[in-house]
Parts: C-alpha cells; sequence; structure tokens
C-alpha cells in the first residue's frame, strides 16, 4: 500500500497532536500534585501595596541614618565596597535634596533642608521602568503586594534596569562582593550576591514573610525609643484607608522624588 | 585491500587513543562516592523524625527539581511553606532548611557532585555552613 502525501501529512500532524496533548496532561497533572503542597506563612505580613513614609524631622544625627542603613546592609549581607565609588553597592543611603528632589531645588531654599541628608532606597514604584526593560524578568513586581523583586537567579547582568530606574537604586556587583564582607558581620540567612548580578532593596520580602517588619523600619523604632519620639520610617498598606501610613498621608503634607516622571513612588517624605 | 597498511596503522592508533583513559585509570573505576548524612544535627534528632521532607529516593532523584520549584514559588510567588507528602510543614530555604540538617556539605553535596561533574553554581551566591572540624 502506498501512502500519498496528503495521508502522509495527516498522519504525522494526528500523531503530533496526540503525543503534545499528553505531555500537556501529565506536566498538569505534575503541576497540580505540587501546587496543592506549597501555601504562605501564616504569620507573613501581607498588603496590597506596601508604603514608607520617612519623617525628616525624626532624623537629627547621622548616627540615625547609619543605624538604619547598617541594620538594612547586615540584614542582607550587602558588600562595603569603598576602593571604587562606582563599585559601590547601596540598597539604602543618603544624599542631598538638590540630588534627591531635582528640579525643587531653590536659590534661597533654607540652609537647614539644603544639607539634610536625605534617606534614600528603592521606590518600588507603581509603574517600574526597571520592570519594563528587564528582559529576563529578572526583576519584577509582585501583583500581591507591589514590591518591585529582584530574582538573583534569573538576572543576567545585562544593567538595562540601572538606565531606566529614574532613582539610582540599583548596583551592579562588579566583582564578587565576598570579599567586602565582613565574616563575623555576616547574616547567615541571608544569601550573598555573586559577581554580574544587579541587586537593590526588597522592602525586606524575606521578613514580611515570617511576620517581621523590614530592617531599616526596625531601626528605626530603636532609634526613636532611645528618644523618646515616634518613629521616622512609618511603614504599611497604601491601599488600606486605616493603616499608619495612610493616617500620616491624611495629615502631614508630604513629598515623593521626581513624581513627574509617572513611576508613582511608594516612599513618601514629610520634609 | 587498498591502502591496508596504512588503513591498519589508522585503526590502531584509533583504538589506542579510545582505549588510552580505561588503560591509564588501571581497568579501576574511580571510588564511588559516598554521601554522608551523619552530621551532629541529624544524630541529635529522635530516630523517627530523621526524615527528610520527601523520601529518600524522590530526594535522590529529583532533588534539583524540588530545590528549583522552591526558589520559584519562594521568590516569585511568595510562597514560603511546603507541605510533604506525610502532612508535615518546612520552610522552603536551601541556606537554612536543608543545610541546617545537612551541615556537612563537602561530604553530601560536592561528593556525588564532584563525580558527576556537575557544577551548581548555588554558592556563589547561598552561605554554605561553617563546618565544624572535629
Amino acid at each position: 500500500m502506498s501512502v500519498n502525501r496528503r495521508e502522509f501529512l495527516k498522519i504525522v500532524s494526528m500523531s503530533t497532536i496526540l503525543s503534545l496533548g499528553g505531555v500537556v496532561s501529565i506536566s498538569s497533572l505534575k503541576n497540580h500534585v505540587e501546587a496543592s503542597q506549597i501555601s504562605r506563612n501564616a504569620k507573613a505580613l501581607t498588603a496590597k501595596r506596601w508604603a514608607m513614609v520617612i519623617d525628616m524631622s525624626k532624623f537629627t544625627s547621622e548616627e540615625d541614618y547609619r543605624k538604619c542603613i547598617d541594620a538594612c546592609h547586615r540584614e542582607h549581607n550587602v558588600p562595603h565596597v569603598t576602593d571604587n565609588p562606582k563599585h559601590e553597592i547601596k540598597w539604602m543611603w543618603t544624599d542631598t535634596y538638590e540630588h534627591a528632589f531635582p528640579g525643587n531645588e531653590d536659590k534661597y531654599l533654607s540652609e537647614k533642608i539644603k544639607h539634610m541628608p536625605f534617606l534614600l532606597l528603592c521606590n518600588h514604584c507603581e509603574n517600574p521602568p526597571c520592570v519594563r526593560v528587564c528582559p529576563t524578568q529578572a526583576t519584577f513586581k509582585r501583583k500581591s503586594d507591589g514590591i518591585v523583586m529582584m530574582d538573583m537567579h534569573r538576572c543576567i547582568g545585562c544593567r538595562f534596569c540601572m538606565a531606566g530606574c529614574p532613582y539610582g537604586a540599583r548596583s551592579f556587583n562588579y566583582k564578587d562582593p565576598r570579599p567586602y564582607l565582613d565574616e563575623s558581620r555576616e547574616n547567615p540567612e541571608f544569601p550573598t550576591r555573586m559577581k554580574g548580578v544587579v541587586e537593590k532593596c526588597t522592602l525586606c520580602y524575606e521578613r514580611l514573610a515570617h511576620g517581621l517588619l523590614p530592617a531599616c523600619v526596625e531601626a528605626a523604632k530603636e532609634v526613636a525609643a532611645k528618644k523618646g519620639i515616634t518613629p521616622g520610617l512609618i511603614f504599611g498598606d497604601l491601599e488600606d484607608p486605616n493603616s499608619e501610613v495612610r493616617r500620616v498621608l491624611n495629615e502631614r503634607f508630604t513629598v515623593r522624588r521626581k513624581p513627574e516622571l509617572g513611576t508613582g513612588p511608594s516612599v513618601y517624605y514629610i520634609i | 585491500m587498498y591502502n591496508g597498511g596504512k588503513i591498519i596503522i589508522g585503526l590502531l592508533i584509533f583504538i589506542g587513543l579510545v582505549s588510552f583513559p580505561f588503560l591509564y585509570s588501571g581497568g579501576k573505576a574511580t571510588a564511588k562516592p559516598d554521601p554522608k548524612i551523619d552530621t551532629p544535627e541529624i544524630l541529635s534528632m529522635p530516630e523517627k523524625e530523621r526524615k527528610c521532607v520527601e523520601s529518600k529516593a524522590f530526594m535522590k532523584k529529583e532533588h534539583m527539581q524540588l530545590l528549583n520549584d522552591w526558589r520559584d514559588w519562594v521568590v516569585r510567588d511568595g510562597n514560603t511553606v511546603y507541605t510533604n507528602a506525610e502532612g508535615k510543614t518546612f520552610n522552603m530555604s536551601l541556606q537554612n532548611t536543608c543545610m541546617k540538617c545537612h551541615s556537612n556539605k563537602a561530604k553530601f553535596c560536592d561528593e556525588c557532585h564532584n563525580y558527576t561533574a556537575v557544577k551548581p553554581y548555588c554558592w556563589d551566591c547561598h552561605l554554605a555552613p561553617k563546618e565544624k572540624k572535629s
């Protein structure tokens, strides 16, 4: 029996469809079994969109800022690279008013504000440009709580996100960061990074998952407790009208960094 | 046979090259890996509770798939708790859950990975446990 071309194609296409169907049904079954085995931690802090308010009046000395930055950098094993300023890794840092809020500076700005260090971190934008430009989706915005996350496993170090971020919140590991870590101060609970990946503040997603507040917020609480004032970092859910963040935003006038760019930063400043 | 001499010499050289690794090792196989799970952390547990997150056979075959799934579930989906077939729950973390028990990375991970020449890059970022010298 000879098979003509039309019949041959029919047999090939049918058998391809059948075998594809078999593969799909097997893999979806596997996913189903595995998906039933994972869940969130019951203690995890949840929100629709995490946000932070930074009350500048609560920070009076260089040490107050240093405590928050230190807590963050220690918690996440952020290397302290000093030999080349371009290789610096920062998740949280300070800068002057004119650098933090360009376009808002004024010739007759008060000397105090002009020289005040502003605590800066990733703004966890509503419309993050870094996510849009990432070719591997290594940086992504979590739908559940609005955190702009980094997946270090997937980062290929192309640095498009660094070009995209208008806040300079991302750092690139030009060198292996391990030698720049103080072994006695490293946090064994959190990984380090490797050469060739971009890193940034992740709003302590790993602490939130275990029901803890971000490290900088806790440090700010300690600073405030010593002085007997309310903490300078207020953390909460922007979508919840009863949250602490919304209460503060309702009562005080706040500014955001570069709101004209339309990225929708989630970090608010009370000056 | 045309060019018989050349063909036979060529064949001999070929056989020599192919069999060189076997002859060089003296016909003996490299020692089989023997991963150890007798860490102080595991030994201090009651015998009944000395179980990994899944069965030994599953972990032997699927640990790479399991770890890959764990990383996606934790980092990308934000789910951090794993419930195994027996209903026991675990915090999904290589550095904090796996290595707490298997604190002997050299004997538990590296032994097989070296034998099979597999080089996972887990430890470029994740901190290996500080091994106690006893």
